[in-house]
């Protein structure tokens, strides 16, 4: 019950930024919730179940890609949207299905090269794709306020299904045997539990929202190329979000999309020739002293690591 | 015969991979670290060559051994005073944290050395030889000789020497080797050291073949994967055949394809071969 209202007063607050802030302030919002939709996504596959995913990327690009292509055969902006998630999800299942067998190093490896190969493919293709050229998306007919006010909210409402996705997942019966699986595999599977199924339908929840996450991304800057849409920092971004919050914690990935958003923007500023760096020395730093994140606790980790 | 000449072009190319990967799969073997960084190492031996060639004037062949030592001092230090703190901790960790420094060790290298190409043009040039039908050019064949022998004097390092023996009782079982008078850690981040100074070498001995530019490392990288991944993990003939895999199926799927799918059609391998054999073609595990 907590859970909930902290979420409902969490969206509702967050709703009013269009009253406060100017267009630069609804665009650091619009990319707060794009960043939340992606570790909360991660956070089901790397968190609940323990599988170290680095196929975030590959389900952002695709969705972007199946949307912009439907949108260019003048299918209805919000039918493509939900077309893009429905193709990151039937990806994430088949592909699932094929390596969610694997652990540690051999799955996060496998994983990181989909966006590889999604990327070749699409600049193979280029009579669907664009290729390198990109892709253009239609320009919608509004204002630059009115357009930043639709997207703004558009991720807001995904930000808002994909925690309920998160919520009722917790108190389900999946969201039980992943956290088995995630402590103990073998043991799972000895009580009973189809780990096969559930870990592709874990991976499943974690493409759909961000396969629309990269839907709305397309529509919202207009042009989309393959280095851009299948960078493989869309990849670990997430995760070093999940990291900065506390991985497997509930509201974690939420508060890590923020503080790490602000770090970004910030370094950006300053440091435009080393952002990567400073990025990586973030991620050092994070990884030596602060490896439970924010909300993690020490106990926690110890379940984590089995 | 068109067929002779691609064959030869990929076992050639085969001895170099075997090269870029050897230190990698060490590393991910012994230590299970996968290191994001050897895509740099790579580079960074590569521009030891560069500026031994052209601020000292020396042969590209014979600062490999200057890169490599150089790359072993980066390599140790790095594992001795950051990676080994986390290096019991799970995949996620130590990837991230591979990752981190990655990024960092690649910024620095593009504010230094900047982004653009740059290239070792030997003075004189090394030419060519035709057996036959098959033309074969002296610089590659030059390059895969000496791949192939440092691959082999690590072979010889690992089976023959103390040092060797210790580093595989440590991929055998850590503790087992701590119980036998072992430093672990020590061990560890001379491991990483000996990977790093694989990499150097192999990225000064390419200098000559491959443009140099820090944007490279990631393509050094992902060979280093689908190589380890086709022969198995951790052991140098593993490496080897993988390498050499790789290399005809690069090279026969440019004939057939066309070169723009190379990439593509070998990491698709990667993920089949993953999907379906986990422990490569070779199916053998360790350093044994």
């Amino acid at each position: 019950m907590r859970d909930w209202a902290i979420l409902a007063a969490g969206v509702t607050l967050f709703a009013l930024l269009p009253l406060l802030g100017g267009n630069y302030a609804l665009r650091l919002g619009t990319i707060f919730a794009m960043y939340a939709v992606l570790a909360l996504s991660w956070n089901i596959i790397g968190g609940l179940a323990g599988y170290p995913s680095f196929a975030t990327a590959a389900f952002f690009g695709l969705g972007a890609y199946a949307s912009a292509i439907l949108a260019g055969k003048s299918v209805p902006m919000l039918l493509a949207w939900a077309a893009a998630g429905i193709v990151a999800a039937t990806f994430a299942v088949v592909i699932g299905l094929a390596i969610l067998h694997l652990k540690g190093h051999y799955f996060a490896i496998a994983s990181l090269v989909l966006a590889e190969v999604l990327r070749e493919l699409t600049n193979s293709f280029a009579d669907l794709t664009g290729g390198g050229m990109g892709l253009n998306l239609p320009v919608l007919r509004w204002t630059v306020g009115q357009e930043a006010q639709f997207f703004f909210f558009a991720m807001l409402v995904l930000v808002a299904l994909t925690m309920i996705a998160v919520l009722l997942l917790r108190r389900s019966t999946l969201g039980f045997a992943l956290r088995c699986i995630q402590q103990n595999e073998d043991a799972a599977v000895m009580l009973g539990i189809g780990a096969r199924g559930c870990k592709a339908v874990a991976f499943m929840l974690s493409a759909v929202f961000v396969g629309i996450a990269g839907a709305i991304y397309a529509s919202w800057v207009h042009y989309i190329e393959p280095g851009d849409v299948f960078d493989v920092l869309y990849s670990v971004k997430p995760l070093v979000m999940v990291l900065i919050g506390g991985i497997g914690t509930l509201f974690g990935p939420v508060i890590g999309a923020a503080v790490f958003l602000l770090l970004e923007e910030a370094v950006w500023r300053s440091f435009l020739t080393i952002h990567a760096a400073v990025l990586g020395g973030l991620i050092v730093l994070l990884v030596l002293f602060l490896p439970d994140g924010m909300l993690g606790s020490r106990k926690a980790r110890l379940v984590w690591r089995g | 015969m068109i067929y002779l000449q691609v064959l030869a072009n990929g076992v050639v190319l085969g001895g170099l991979y075997a090269c870029i990967a050897v230190g990698f799969s060490l590393v991910w073997g012994v230590l299970n670290v996968i290191n994001l960084l050897h895509g740099s190492f790579i580079v960074l031996g590569a521009y030891v060559a560069f500026f031994s060639y052209h601020l000292l004037g020396l042969h590209p062949f014979l600062s490999a051994p200057l890169a490599g030592m150089l790359l072993f001092v980066l390599g140790f230090g790095l594992q001795g005073a950051i990676i080994n703190r986390v290096v019991h901790a799970p995949v996620l960790m130590t990837l991230t944290l591979t990752f981190g420094l990655d990024l960092l060790i690649n910024n620095a290298m593009l504010v230094a050395f900047k982004a653009d190409y740059r290239k070792i043009v030997l003075e004189p040039p090394l030419g060519s030889i035709a057996l036959g039908e098959v033309i074969l050019p002296l610089d590659r064949v030059a390059v895969m000789v000496l791949a192939l022998l440092l691959t082999l004097l690590l072979y010889q390092l690992l089976r023959l020497s103390r040092l060797g023996r210790a580093i595989v009782a440590m991929r055998m079982d850590h503790d087992a080797a701590r119980l036998m008078g072992i430093n672990v850690m020590r061990m560890s981040a001379v491991t990483f050291g000996i990977g790093a100074f694989m990499a150097g070498a192999a990225g000064s001995l390419l200098s000559i073949i491959y443009p140099i530019s820090p944007l490279n490392s990631t393509l050094f990288l992902g060979k280093a994967f689908v190589i380890c991944v086709l022969g198995g993990l951790g052991s140098v003939p593993g490496a080897m055949a993988g390498g050499v895999v790789l290399g005809l199926i690069e090279s026969f799927s440019a004939l057939w394809l066309g070169p723009e799918y190379a990439v593509t059609v070998s990491f698709v391998l990667l993920i089949v071969i993953l999907a379906v054999r986990p422990t490569g073609l070779l199916g053998k595990r360790g350093f044994e």
